[in-house]
């Protein structure tokens, strides 16, 4: 080792260096966690505050009188303050909870552990990446402070909501910082991509090919490059949606809008050209989030059942075709915008398409599993539960992919079922399984096991009494995003339904309660971690050393001599080969 | 005979255990490996930048069949502004090539020329606003013109950003930290300015000839 950066001992590091900005891609991946959890429990109580009103449509209530004196003035919530509120809820979760969280938290972290690397290509791009993804954060937050409230045209921010400032209070600053929040993010999320793709191609161990790449790494490879390509789309709809909302332009502005009694001076422009631009974003976005989870659930999944991960090549493949297939179906977001209905098919085409490799790795996961004997750990449970989420979500997928079907279906609450099922299940169970699984990797100890299980049941029962009666309440004609579905008459019956989710959802918020208490509990108080590989795994990371310094393995970089799922191997003395142990020298072949 | 359950099983890809000389040999994170690593950073950031002028392109073509679009005559400043850049991305591959060659001196001269090119650029493309704006052309005025100061704007902004990255390339020469046939941010500073130019002759021809 002769370059310094390479070094292990660093000698003694200041704490600024160490906590605050730390070069380290460990350090790095726990501070994106940290800022996760806390954004997720803003993100969650503003989910709450929704089921409340849905739960109990115009409930009266002092005491939330108090404690939001503008949205909850007379002790009711108004509609301008619940639209505020779905709004911020998808806006921090898709982008600061379930992007920050398995991409750029667990993708910093496992990254160069799994591929053998002592950092991330570019370390110094790696420790601004969360330094702006912090103060991205944070303006967000900021937001809901400011008069108006913050945005509240949903998390896609369709203008004209979002680009006229006297549209609805949240029209005015609170949009305004949502758009420089999220070029924070953009900014932050495409150096962490082009760190992830660079550092993947180019750091690799000796003898680690890319299909000897632990799945968890490929999922974060076609991330990054899904980021690098979407990302720009978004940041160009964002520029020229400034510059409508300050500049008079009129990109997404058409001619013939009143704001009161007053005729705007726009003209021309065409709000579906946002539509387009966003969704170019939006679809392969909701793949950002979905396929680390994907990944998390091959390498767990082969773990704890002591198999090879069936179809190891086809899961590649099949996550490469979902990468590239993501880039043209976004027009199923707006079958009912009036487009050709011959443009129509041939999203609903494309879309379908994505059914294909989504059924290969669900088979294959599958194929794994059959007649294994399961280690029901806490990470499996998680990883089963994606299984699930992940068919239930795919499923409704395709009655949505097909146009003729989502006339009917769209903007209802068969929309959210689905989305909530496949990306924000598939995401957040990911997000649990990987804290579960990499835990004692990354503070050195375990967490408890018991309330682990307690938390896994209690989650997985009430997501889906949250979720899956979401879908009548669609078929049944329910809007999205409606304030109180009781002012329609055919709504009213479903109101049981409606105040059963809202019970559901109470707990499953709860619930969460248990994760946060062991996940900072074990932090100090939980079993010390024995050995280095306590789950008998195979990928690089349970090479390291239990308290690894920056640099990640003290001596030489392991070098890789087989791929990462060699269990039940008929050499293995156990039942399973790591992929730093060469081969046996007697096999000649 | 009991039932032997046959289960699924698939071999690794490259069967069990193939000797590690038969992988490509990726020597983690060592100085050599350093320069391919910005190399490779560099064209992924183009890759990355040119989406985001594709989708600026698409929202241009979506918006220019609107009815209320009025084509816009190029101002005779940009025909001057576009030699200036060609002939600034010609005196840094000299630049280049001078230190490839190992003539410091050369090298610096070279690196300045094209800064002081750049910056000359970023100051024909304001007058060429203020030309816009004396005729009465705003940025609100009419779409045409809107996405001209739009896209300009973020062109300026890269080529800033340029600017700034040959200013520190020639810091870096001025301390002589940079060792001809190892220091790769010659090539790579080379390799962005390059694509900033040619994303101009892009937009130019964008912008009114399509
Ligand atoms: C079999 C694969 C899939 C198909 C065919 C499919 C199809 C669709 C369609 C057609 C819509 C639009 C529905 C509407 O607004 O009327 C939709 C919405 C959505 N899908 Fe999927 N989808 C699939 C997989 C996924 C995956 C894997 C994710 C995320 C990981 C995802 C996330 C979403 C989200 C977030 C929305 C809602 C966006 C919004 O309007 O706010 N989908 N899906
Ligand atoms: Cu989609």
């Amino acid at each position: 080792m002769s370059d310094g950066h390479d070094d292990h001992g660093h000698g003694k590091q200041s704490f600024i260096s160490k906590y605050v900005f730390s070069f380290d891609h460990k350090m790095i991946g726990k501070q994106y966690l940290s800022l996760v959890m806390f954004m997720a429990v803003i993100g969650g109580a503003l989910a709450m505050l929704v089921r409340l009103q849905l739960g109990y449509p115009g409930m009266h209530s002092e005491f939330w009188a108090k404690l939001f004196p503008t949205g909850m003035a007379s002790g009711v919530m108004t509609p301008e303050f619940y639209v505020m509120l779905f709004t911020m809820h998808g806006t921090i979760m898709v982008f600061f909870v379930l992007s920050l969280g398995p991409v750029s938290g667990f993708g910093n972290y496992l990254i160069p552990l799994q591929i053998g690397a002592r950092d991330m290509a570019f370390p110094f791009l790696n420790m601004m990446s969360f330094w702006t993804a912090l103060p991205g954060a944070i303006i967000i937050l900021i937001s809901f402070l400011v008069e108006g409230g913050a945005a509240a045209s949903g998390w896609t921010a369709y203008p004209p909501l979002s680009a006229i400032r006297s549209a609805i209070p949240g029209s005015a600053l609170g949009q305004t910082l949502w758009l420089v929040g999220m070029i924070f993010f953009v900014a932050s999320f495409t150096m962490g991509g082009l760190n992830f793709v660079v550092t993947i191609i180019n750091m690799r161990a000796k003898g680690l090919t890319m299909m000897r790449l632990p799945l968890t790494t490929w999922a974060q490879f076609i991330v990054g490059i899904l980021g690098l390509l979407s990302f720009p789309a978004l940041a160009a709809g964002a520029i020229l949606l400034t510059f409508d909302r300050s500049m008079g332009t009129s990109f997404f502005l058409p001619h013939g809008m009143f704001i009161g009694d007053t005729l705007l001076p726009n003209s021309g422009g065409s709000p579906l050209l946002w539509q387009h631009l966003f969704w170019f974003l939006g679809h392969p976005e909701v793949y950002i989030i979905m396929l680390p989870a994907l990944g998390f659930t091959s390498d767990i999944l082969s773990t704890f059942t002591r198999r090879p991960i069936f179809g190891y090549r086809s899961m590649v493949y099949a996550m490469c075709a979902i990468g590239f297939l993501s880039f043209i179906v976004w027009g199923h977001h707006m079958f009912i915008s009036g487009m050709s209905p011959f443009l129509g098919t041939m999203f609903t085409m494309t879309t379908l398409c994505i059914a294909v490799p989504s059924a290969v790795k669900t088979f294959n996961w599958l194929a794994t599993l059959w007649k294994a004997k399961i280690r029901f750990t806490t990470p499996m449970l998680f990883a089963l539960g994606i299984v699930s989420l992940f068919v239930t979500g795919g499923l409704t997928g395709i009655f949505l992919g097909t146009n003729a079907v989502d006339i009917q279906l769209h903007d209802t609450y068969f929309v959210v079922a689905h989305f909530h099922f496949i990306m924000a299940g598939a995401g957040l169970f990911g997000m649990f399984a990987a804290i579960y699984y990499w835990y004692p990797k990354m503070f050195g100890r375990h967490m408890n096991e018991s309330l682990a299980k307690i938390h896994f049941w209690f989650t997985f029962t009430t997501y889906y009494g949250v979720f899956f009666p979401m879908h009548y309440l669609g078929i049944a004609g329910m809007m999205r995003r409606i304030y109180d579905p009781n002012t329609y008459d055919y709504l009213k019956p479903l109101q049981p339904v409606n105040t059963f989710i809202t019970i559901c959802a109470f707990i499953l918020g709860a619930s969460q309660i248990i994760i946060l208490v062991n996940y900072f509990w074990s932090m100090f108080m939980g079993k010390k971690v024995e050995s280095e590989n306590p789950w008998e795994a195979n990928t690089l990371e349970w090479s390291l050393p239990i308290e690894p310094g920056h640099g990640n393995w003290p001596g030489e970089i392991p070098e890789v001599h087989r791929w990462p799922y060699d269990y039940q191997h008929p050499d293995a003395e156990g039942d399973f080969i790591p992929q730093w142990v060469p081969p046996k020298k007697a096999v000649t072949k | 005979m009991a039932q032997t359950l046959t289960v699924p099983r698939s071999k690794g890809p490259d069967g069990p255990d193939v000797p590690p000389e038969l992988g490509d040999y990726r020597p983690g994170g060592d100085a050599a490996m350093r320069k391919d690593t910005a190399k490779l950073g560099i064209w992924i950031a183009l890759g990355s930048i040119s989406m985001l002028f594709a989708a600026f392109t698409s929202a241009y073509i979506v918006r220019s069949a609107g009815e209320d679009w009025v084509p816009l005559a190029v101002p005779w400043l940009l025909w001057v502004n576009t030699v200036v850049i060609v002939a600034s991305s010609v005196t840094l591959e000299l630049a280049r090539r001078a230190f490839e060659n190992s003539r410091p001196l050369g090298f610096r001269k070279w690196l300045l020329v094209t800064a002081a090119l750049g910056v000359m650029f970023l100051v024909g493309q304001v007058m060429a606003w203020g030309q816009l704006a004396a005729q009465g052309i705003y940025l609100q005025s009419h779409p045409h013109s809107s996405f001209f100061y739009v896209l300009t704007g973020v062109h300026a902004a890269h080529l800033f950003a340029g600017v700034i990255v040959l200013l520190y390339v020639l810091s870096l020469a001025m301390r002589y930290r940079l060792i001809p046939g190892e220091s790769s941010a010659p090539a790579i500073c080379a390799t962005y300015w390059h694509f900033v130019g040619g994303i101009w002759l892009y937009l130019l021809v964008v912008l009114f000839y399509i």
